[in-house]
């Protein structure tokens, strides 16, 4: 038994699927419900778990995150009932990191104590900018000040809080931006993360975009020296960029996503929940029902999963690359070897070199700063095929 | 067989767009020629692409069963023939097939510039013309004027023009009457040898080739053996038939009718357009004048996107020339592209038709590089070449001098638009010959090099007069010009698709045309690169794209894996359909769009 399994860890994802509203930019599987059968979901969710049991004994899991769609709209006595499920199934390492994203409003300080009480030791609030003007226009429901009151009472609550902002928003310029991340910083606690506005297909502003009716959004240009800026302040604050959009004080990175990013396994419930477990030789992608409809219908059923899929040497090579490559640590070059069977091409590494955009630091080939800012270009010239 | 009386041949001149070809769908409706059940529109145009764009590229025939108001049975034969000037030669050789012609206009348009164009080869063939006023169920409907335009810019009497609608069906039967009544019968002679004229032919998977073709003289039988007089081959006719549009076979055809013979010919390349056909033995002395064979006026390469598919590229060539004796092809290797094939066509929308069916009907994805005319190289040692590709300029050192073909264009636009449409004449080294008008609509006569037009020409002359001009051209001869070869560098390499041939005074404003819409068409690199345009050792234009400074995904958590990893495995995909030139991928739409002059 190791608890650091093949590396990468072993975590446990949890999909609450609700909102109380729709974020525009959002393209995660969240769903607006006026009626939800907590208890229905909660017996969902444990079934779900135990289908596990025999599947991965003897694990030692290291993090459980429960994401959304909006988790702090959850009963804490079922955030609790499944802390306790996993606890059954699998031995909890000593420093097990238990996340749950939460809305910075004040329903939802009010279940904090809850949520701690029941395990929870790490939020994440989706707190999103710092200036009212820009959460109304991101749909947001809270306020700034009910956004800074709830994570008062959630850093009293918990060691560990985290919150996210979105940047390169409309209107918004360099020193905005620079001002805006000052002040972040000047409440952070040790983890931020901060992530460039994405304009995704099947959104609200994506269809706003596509017809052109998103205006004055940050050319690539502008967007590229707010990331430049992004790492330069943090850095500054002691809290460097450790992946492409995530910055933590050193030790205080999150180690759910770290099982991302190292290519750890990771267990996936609830709807449209995706995994990646090991099992002997073959790595495997589950993924299950999407809509919360048909994923309750087909857990009452029996099992939520859809068909899982055995994923190649070349979808492993090529996810571990996508995510490693992330990481400001590196992704390792002989671990590569092992997931892939062959090494990353020789002439490509070098030719990224010689622009400058990645570096080998022994075993571990890392992304430079300007390598950093045009990551997907990298992982397209070194994806294996 | 029919007797000659109650035969009329005829074909309908129009402009693009002017109703033609539904005029004719209604012709052979009304006549119960095809039920109604089996009716779709365009009955006539059978590829794809002459539905899709609405115009028909092969001339196509039809025979029709009339009875008229005199209580008589007659036989119409109607050639329906392209409207587009690059089957302008298509046109003339229908034409010599029939007597008549329906000149149907547009009574919301007036007469075009390709009303003109058809109207005179109609003219050239002596034929009877029924003017045939369309569109009248529309509002802006203008009978008169449009008659009067007629009488002005043809000189032909329009009182007694049929106004029709071919859309509600309205004057159809007039238009029937008319063609009995004052289209002139063939004429010909049974007791003759057989003297049939070789109209078209086209390839059938089934049949072989099959042979549309006019009966003059004589009789045209299933079985008996004939002679082409042009190489004096010697077939044996398997089947004589006609088309309804289906085909129908018949015994024999006689003197004055239309139809089809096919005789296991294996290449259309064995029938000659414009051959006489007759019998093996005793047959007519006299050969029918013949028409000249089209040439092809536009070259550009073919190449295919994935380089595995030149065989492919090569077989679906091989089988679009079978049915196409106008379309010319060599292979070609590029040091940018390789290999693939120098294209010749009659003009661009040929091109486009030819390249259209290769990736459609093939499914081999095409990089078309630009199109050029063919230029004299007059040698100082006195030798004259043929260049088809700006790549095969030789040393300029030992060139005497360049010749470039012209052509003389007819446009026809409503006055307000005459400013744009001189001013982009000259933009591209017209020279006028001739502006008249027709009430509010200007005729302008241009000189013009064949070059300056062969590209983007005709969009820009739409663009400019917001589609209502009109615009008609035949070559003319060769001038001397001084013309130089533009290259074009990507990251400091030649990109030999991309090279064209200039006129020394517009070099550098091409030339940074160029540079910048290359520059908008390359995606941006991890490195910065320089696009420039050179005349010989000497750069004449640059740009720099500058480096790609974003391309990172803000999220990649678990949930991602799969969906972000597909993504970037497409994507990287797509950059290998891309053309890479030293580093840099060049996408395929820009060896074509990197031409546009936007004016």
């Amino acid at each position: 038994m190791t608890d650091d399994w093949r590396y990468g860890g072993f975590g446990l994802y949890v999909h609450w699927p609700f909102c109380q509203a729709k974020c525009p930019y959002c393209d995660f599987n969240s769903h607006v419900s006026a009626k939800i059968d907590q208890n229905a979901w909660v017996r969902a969710y444990l079934t779900e778990l135990e289908r596990y049991r025999e599947m991965l004994p003897d694990r030692v899991l290291n993090s459980i995150f429960f994401g959304g769609g909006t988790p702090s709209l959850m009963h804490p006595d079922t955030v609790a009932a499944v802390i306790e499920a996993a606890r059954d199934i699998w031995t909890f390492a000593n420093d097990i990191e238990i996340s749950l994203e939460a809305n910075p409003g004040s329903v939802e300080a009010g279940r904090f104590t809850g949520y701690r009480d029941a395990g929870v030791n790490r939020v994440s609030m989706g707190i999103q900018a710092l200036n009212d003007h820009d959460l109304k226009r991101l749909g947001r429901i809270h306020s700034v000040a009910e956004a800074k009151a709830a994570f008062d009472i959630a850093r009293n609550c918990f060691d560990r809080v985290s919150f996210d902002l979105i940047y390169a928003r409309q209107n918004q310029s360099v020193k905005d931006w620079e001002r805006e991340l000052d002040e972040a910083l000047s409440m952070a606690i040790d983890h931020l993360s901060l992530y460039q506005l994405t304009i995704e297909d099947g959104t609200a502003f994506g269809d706003r975009y596509e017809r052109g009716k998103l205006r004055d959004l940050p050319t690539d240009d502008t967007a590229a020296d707010m990331y430049i800026a992004t790492q330069e302040v943090c850095g500054k604050h002691g809290m460097p960029g450790y992946e492409i959009s995530n910055h933590a004080r050193p030790g205080a990175e999150s180690r759910h996503n770290l099982v991302y990013w190292h290519y750890g396994d990771y267990v996936g419930i609830g709807p449209g929940a995706h995994g990646r477990i090991t099992i002997g030789e073959r790595r495997i992608a589950t993924e299950t029902h999407l809509a919360p409809g048909n994923w309750l219908e087909a857990v009452n059923k029996g099992n939520g999963e859809l068909t899982p899929l055995v994923l190649t040497p070349q979808d492993r090579a090529n996810e571990y690359l996508m995510m490693g490559l992330r990481l400001s640590e590196g992704l390792d070059l002989e671990r590569f070897v092992q997931i892939a069977g062959v090494p990353l091409s020789e002439i490509r590494l070098s030719y990224l070199e010689e622009l400058g955009m990645v570096r080998r630091d022994g075993f571990l080939l890392k992304t430079t700063e300007q390598g950093r800012s045009v990551l997907n270009a990298i992982i397209k010239e070194l994806l294996v095929d | 067989m029919t007797d000659l009386a109650h035969i009329r041949n005829f074909s309908i001149v129009a402009h693009i767009d002017h109703g033609k070809s539904t005029l004719a769908d209604r012709l052979i409706q009304e006549t119960g020629t095809v039920e109604d059940r089996d009716m779709k529109e365009q009955l006539l145009d059978s590829m794809d692409i002459e539905r899709e764009r609405g115009i028909t590229i092969k001339a196509n025939t039809v025979r029709i069963d009339y009875t008229a108001d005199n209580g008589e049975k007659y036989v119409l034969n109607l050639i329906d023939t392209p409207g587009h000037v690059d089957f302008a030669y298509e046109v003339s050789r229908s034409m010599r097939a029939v007597e008549g012609s329906l000149l149907v206009v547009d009574s919301t348009q007036g007469v075009e510039a390709q009303t003109l164009a058809n109207v005179y080869q109609a003219i050239e063939a002596d034929h009877e013309l029924v003017p045939v006023l369309n569109k009248i169920d529309l509002p802006a409907s203008d009978c008169d004027r449009v008659a009067e335009q007629i009488e002005d810019v043809i000189g032909i009497d329009a009182s007694g023009a049929i106004q029709v609608s071919a859309k509600t069906g309205q004057g159809i039967h007039e238009t029937l009457e008319a063609i009995v009544e004052y289209l002139p019968a063939p004429e010909g002679t049974l007791d003759a040898p057989l003297k049939a004229m070789l109209v078209d032919s086209w390839y059938d998977a089934y049949l072989g080739v099959i042979v549309l073709v006019r009966i003059m003289d004589g009789t045209l039988k299933k079985g008996m053996r004939v002679k082409f007089m042009s190489n004096n081959t010697l077939h044996h006719v398997d089947r004589v038939g006609v088309f309804r549009p289906e085909m129908e076979m018949v015994d024999s055809l006689g003197p004055g009718e239309i139809g089809f013979l096919t005789a296991s010919i294996k290449q259309v390349r064995d029938t000659r357009v414009g051959d006489t056909i007759t019998n093996d033995r005793n047959g007519t002395e006299e050969a029918l004048d013949g028409f000249k064979p089209a040439q092809p006026v536009v070259f550009c390469g073919l190449f295919p996107v994935d380089s595995a598919e030149f065989e492919d590229l090569r077989e679906a060539i091989d089988k679009l020339a079978l049915n196409d004796a106008s379309f010319s092809f060599e292979m070609e290797t590029s040091a940018a592209l390789g290999f693939g094939f120098r294209c010749g066509f009659l003009g661009l929308l040929h091109l486009e038709v030819i390249r259209d069916r290769i990736e459609r009907e093939y499914g081999i994805e095409l990089i078309t590089t630009a199109p050029s005319v063919i230029y004299h190289i007059y040698m100082k040692d006195g030798e004259m070449l043929e260049l088809h590709n700006p790549a095969d300029m030789p040393d300029m050192s030992k060139v005497d001098h360049l010749e470039e073909p012209r052509i003389k264009a007819t446009i026809m636009v409503p006055d307000e638009y005459l400013g744009d449409v001189l001013k982009l004449c000259q933009e591209r080294r017209g020279i006028q010959e001739d502006l008249t008008y027709a009430g509010t609509r200007a005729m302008v006569v241009y000189d013009l090099p064949l070059n300056e037009v062969v590209f983007d020409f005709y969009d820009r002359l739409k663009s400019v007069t917001k589609g209502y001009a009109s615009f008609d051209y035949q070559m003319t001869g060769y001038r001397t010009d001084n013309l130089v070869k533009m290259s074009i560098l990507v990251n400091d390499e030649p990109v030999d698709a991309l090279s064209t041939m200039v006129h020394r005074d517009r070099a550098e404003m091409r030339g940074r045309a160029m540079c910048e819409k290359l520059k908008d068409l390359i995606p941006r690199h991890m490195f910065k690169i320089p696009i420039q345009a050179a005349i010989g050792g000497k750069v004449i234009a640059r740009e720099t794209l500058s480096a790609l400074r974003k391309d990172v995904t803000a999220k990649c958590y678990g949930g991602d894996a799969t969906r972000k990893r597909k993504l970037l495995e497409k994507q990287k995909a797509g950059k290998k359909k891309m053309r890479q030139f030293g580093k840099v991928d060049i996408p395929q739409e820009a060896f074509i769009s990197a031409l546009k002059m936007d004016g």
